[in-house]
């Protein structure tokens, strides 16, 4: 078949099996763009600023599991799919980013809209590519898609130089079937040896805990995961990343981790002799001050990814592979065992112990909505089924703290890079996803407003979302800091002159509802979520001198938590 | 401690920026860094000497080996006995007895001289990196008019190759 580059990039694009691509024209990808016009099987979905392509094509990877497609323009286009693109890397998200380029001829003159988009992305994605002729463009991106969603995922750019796309120079076209690259061949089965010395570890020990962060997600590993975790009646913690692979409404879990994580699961993780990593990186957010990291505790560690192996943290027994078949050869030979059962009652008593301190107590009897309240009735009105995108500050903490996911791929926030903007324009490529699930996106009023521009996207393509605001008036997270660092003095944290939001919304075309009270919550929160095809923004005024407890501060450890405005540090 | 590493990449364009934007995105230190096709032109050999602790350079070596281009990564400090070779060309000043003088060193460091007008030499010298310091402190700053080293290039002894 003869084919332009621009047809090539399309229909690449279905050999890939890709349904749904997030855009922005400009010069630069014009022929590509004349090719989408003349197909309807990849449908394109305009964003209002490229920073929503690529968080919304983010979200949509998120939520399925298969790559995130965005389509942008030379120049602002790829710098502003830059922050999309450095928010998918830091949380490992399959995602091709094609960029337009100046012609060939023009690069290195300065041209208009010519960026050095290979050189500006190179710190943000798992790998980009410069096409350097129409001959290796359908082979370039299959390798886009093949290094994208294999391994340890991540993003990878396409450029694309305009004359490359030439409407008027036709090539034979052949869609490699499987690609081999002498450079790239990522590990994915872990080393018997490695899971045997593990095992005997683990039914030595006496307090084990299971830590997991977004790679079993990213692996589908959930229900591996959840069978070795029943099978050995092991307590599990989860990263802001890993919540849903293991159902958080089940007795074992001891909720999130890390500096807003919970009493009983940063205490497990300070107590316990042996910890089970897995998928998950030890981040700075997890750790506390790394010297006082799991001070007792032998540390076996798997990941895809050997960098992330010892880097922060030093570990006994690692495991390289890819988390879902490592897990599958933990099961085997646990099931070829005699004895399966490990003596931890009195670690579960212990445990039993730390969590009736309730560390998520709140006043429930205010006269002000509290954030918490706020997302406790969203879990209650969705059944604890929906998927909740959210933004980055205190109200992500909440949704993450008190939305329990049952479900693997629920939870959708940015996590390593923290971006604001991230939840309307990823809750939009979740639900082009699934139109039929229930989406939300739990934001404040000081996030919504970098990506709100969306709202026209939601309207255009008929993606009714539900956008669950905790106005609080403030940055929280940064007043809260400012509040315990600083000394109250609330620099530039006060989001002052707010827009009506409800006209705001009903501008767009969607519907607005203002909250004030608790007792009217939930009443309208159901029928938000009654109007099934219609886009309702609610506007929830919570109370703005709520903070986000438990926190453990800089320097201190898992076991020096602050859990209250009027405690000590435990 | 100090490391001399080989890295054999596909010899694409941006080939090495992505290994200093690695460096540079990770504040490791960079000593030298050489690189040149070798006899598979498809191929780029970089030698690249760093310091850092045990911990350091296993992320660094980790970090090389997961950029996508990268064939084969090889800490030859680590693998046995190496040949360590640096190339430098060096002019200095030659005038009166220091013409002699500068002559002598260069015999004795066995270096070659080959550049010479009526006031100055260039000379060229191959050696480890000590060899080369001890020339240039020989010779004395306010005697060398400009130098240019290659950087040090690594290889394992023995029969066996990297790949």
């Amino acid at each position: 078949m003869e084919l332009s580059g621009a047809e090539i990039v399309v229909q690449a694009l279905k050999d890939e099996g890709v349904k749904h691509v997030f855009g922005y024209p400009g010069g630069a990808v014009l022929h590509i763009y004349d090719a989408i016009f003349q197909q309807e099987d990849v449908q394109h979905i305009l964003v209002r600023h490229e920073q929503g392509a690529t968080h919304a094509a983010d979200g949509y990877a998120r939520a399925t599991g298969k790559p995130g497609v965005a389509l942008v323009t030379s120049g602002p286009g790829a710098t502003n799919a830059v922050t999309g693109i450095a928010t998918a890397f830091m949380d490992s998200i399959p995602m091709v980013v094609i960029t337009g380029q100046v012609p060939k001829p023009f690069i290195g003159s300065d041209a208009f809209q010519e960026v050095d988009t290979v050189g500006i992305t190179r710190p943000c994605v798992k790998h980009n590519f410069l096409v350097e002729s129409l001959d290796t463009l359908a082979e370039t991106i299959k390798k886009a898609f093949y290094i994208a969603t294999t391994g340890r995922p991540g993003p990878v750019v396409v450029d694309i130089p305009k004359d490359i796309t030439d409407p008027n120079i036709k090539i034979d076209y052949q869609y490699p079937e499987k690609i081999s690259m002498r450079s790239y061949n990522p590990v994915v089965k872990g080393h018997l040896g490695q899971i045997k010395r593990a095992i005997d570890l683990i039914m030595k020990a006496e307090r084990p805990v299971v830590y997991t962060g977004g790679g079993v997600v990213q692996a589908d590993a959930e229900k591996e995961l959840t069978q070795l975790v029943q099978m050995l009646n092991l307590p599990i913690t989860n990263t802001l990343m890993g919540l849903g692979a293991y159902p958080a409404s089940d007795k074992q879990f001891l909720g999130m981790l890390g500096m807003h994580g919970t009493y009983e699961a940063n205490m497990a993780m300070h107590e316990t002799d042996v910890l089970i990593a897995i998928g998950a990186r030890f981040d700075d957010r997890v750790t506390g001050h790394i010297e006082k990291f799991c001070p007792n505790a032998k540390i076996i560690h798997i990941d895809i990814d050997p960098a992330s192996i010892s880097k922060n943290v030093r570990v006994d027994i690692p495991i390289v592979g890819n988390v879902k078949l490592v897990l599958k050869d933990f099961l085997r030979v646990l099931n070829e065992k005699a004895d399966k059962s490990l003596d931890i009652s009195g670690w579960w008593q212990q445990i039993d112990k730390w969590r009736s301190i309730d560390c998520l107590k709140y006043d429930t009897q205010s006269e002000i909505i509290k954030p918490q309240f706020a997302v406790e009735t969203l879990h209650k009105v969705t059944n604890g089924d929906a998927y909740i995108t959210s933004d980055v500050g205190q109200h992500q903490m909440f949704a993450a703290q008190f939305y329990p996911f049952d479900k693997s791929r629920r939870w959708i926030n940015s996590g390593g890079l923290g971006t604001m903007g991230f939840g309307l324009p990823a809750a939009m490529g979740v639900k082009m996803a699934f139109p039929d699930a229930e989406v939300a996106c739990v934001t404040g009023e000081a996030s919504i407003q970098m990506c709100i521009q969306e709202l026209a996207t939601c309207k255009q393509y008929d993606l009714p979302v539900k956008v669950i605001l905790l106005n609080n008036g403030y940055m929280g997270m940064v007043r809260q800091w400012q509040e315990f660092f600083y000394d109250g003095r609330y620099s530039n944290s006060y989001v002052d002159a707010l827009p009506d939001f409800v006209k705001l919304t009903e501008s767009f075309g969607h519907v607005g509802m203002k909250v004030e009270k608790p007792g009217d919550l939930e009443g309208a929160m159901k029928e938000a979520f009654s109007m099934k095809d219609r886009v309702v923004f609610m506007d929830v005024i919570v109370d703005p001198t709520e903070n986000v407890y438990p926190m453990i501060q800089a320097g201190k450890g898992h076991h020096e938590m602050q859990l209250s405005p009027d405690s000590e540090m435990i | 401690m100090r490391h001399i590493i080989s890295i054999l990449m596909e010899n694409e364009a941006g080939a090495l920026s992505r290994v200093a934007g690695l460096f540079s995105a990770r504040a490791y230190n960079i000593e030298s860094l050489t690189v040149a096709p070798t006899e598979d032109d498809s191929l780029s050999r970089m030698t690249l000497v760093t310091r850092g602790s045990d911990e350091i350079i296993e992320q660094i070596t980790k970090q090389l080996n997961k950029l996508i281009d990268v064939v084969k990564v090889l800490d030859l400090s680590d693998n046995g006995p190496i040949i360590e070779r640096e190339y430098m060309l060096i002019k200095v000043k030659a005038e009166g007895n220091l013409r002699e003088e500068t002559k002598r060193l260069a015999d004795i460091f066995r270096a070659n001289i080959i550049d010479v007008t009526d006031c100055s030499y260039v000379i060229e010298m191959a050696g480890n990196a000590d060899k080369l310091n001890a020339f240039i402190d020989s010779v004395g700053n306010e005697h060398i008019v400009e130098v240019v080293r290659s950087g040090a290039l690594g290889m394992a002894r023995g029969a066996k190759g990297i790949l």
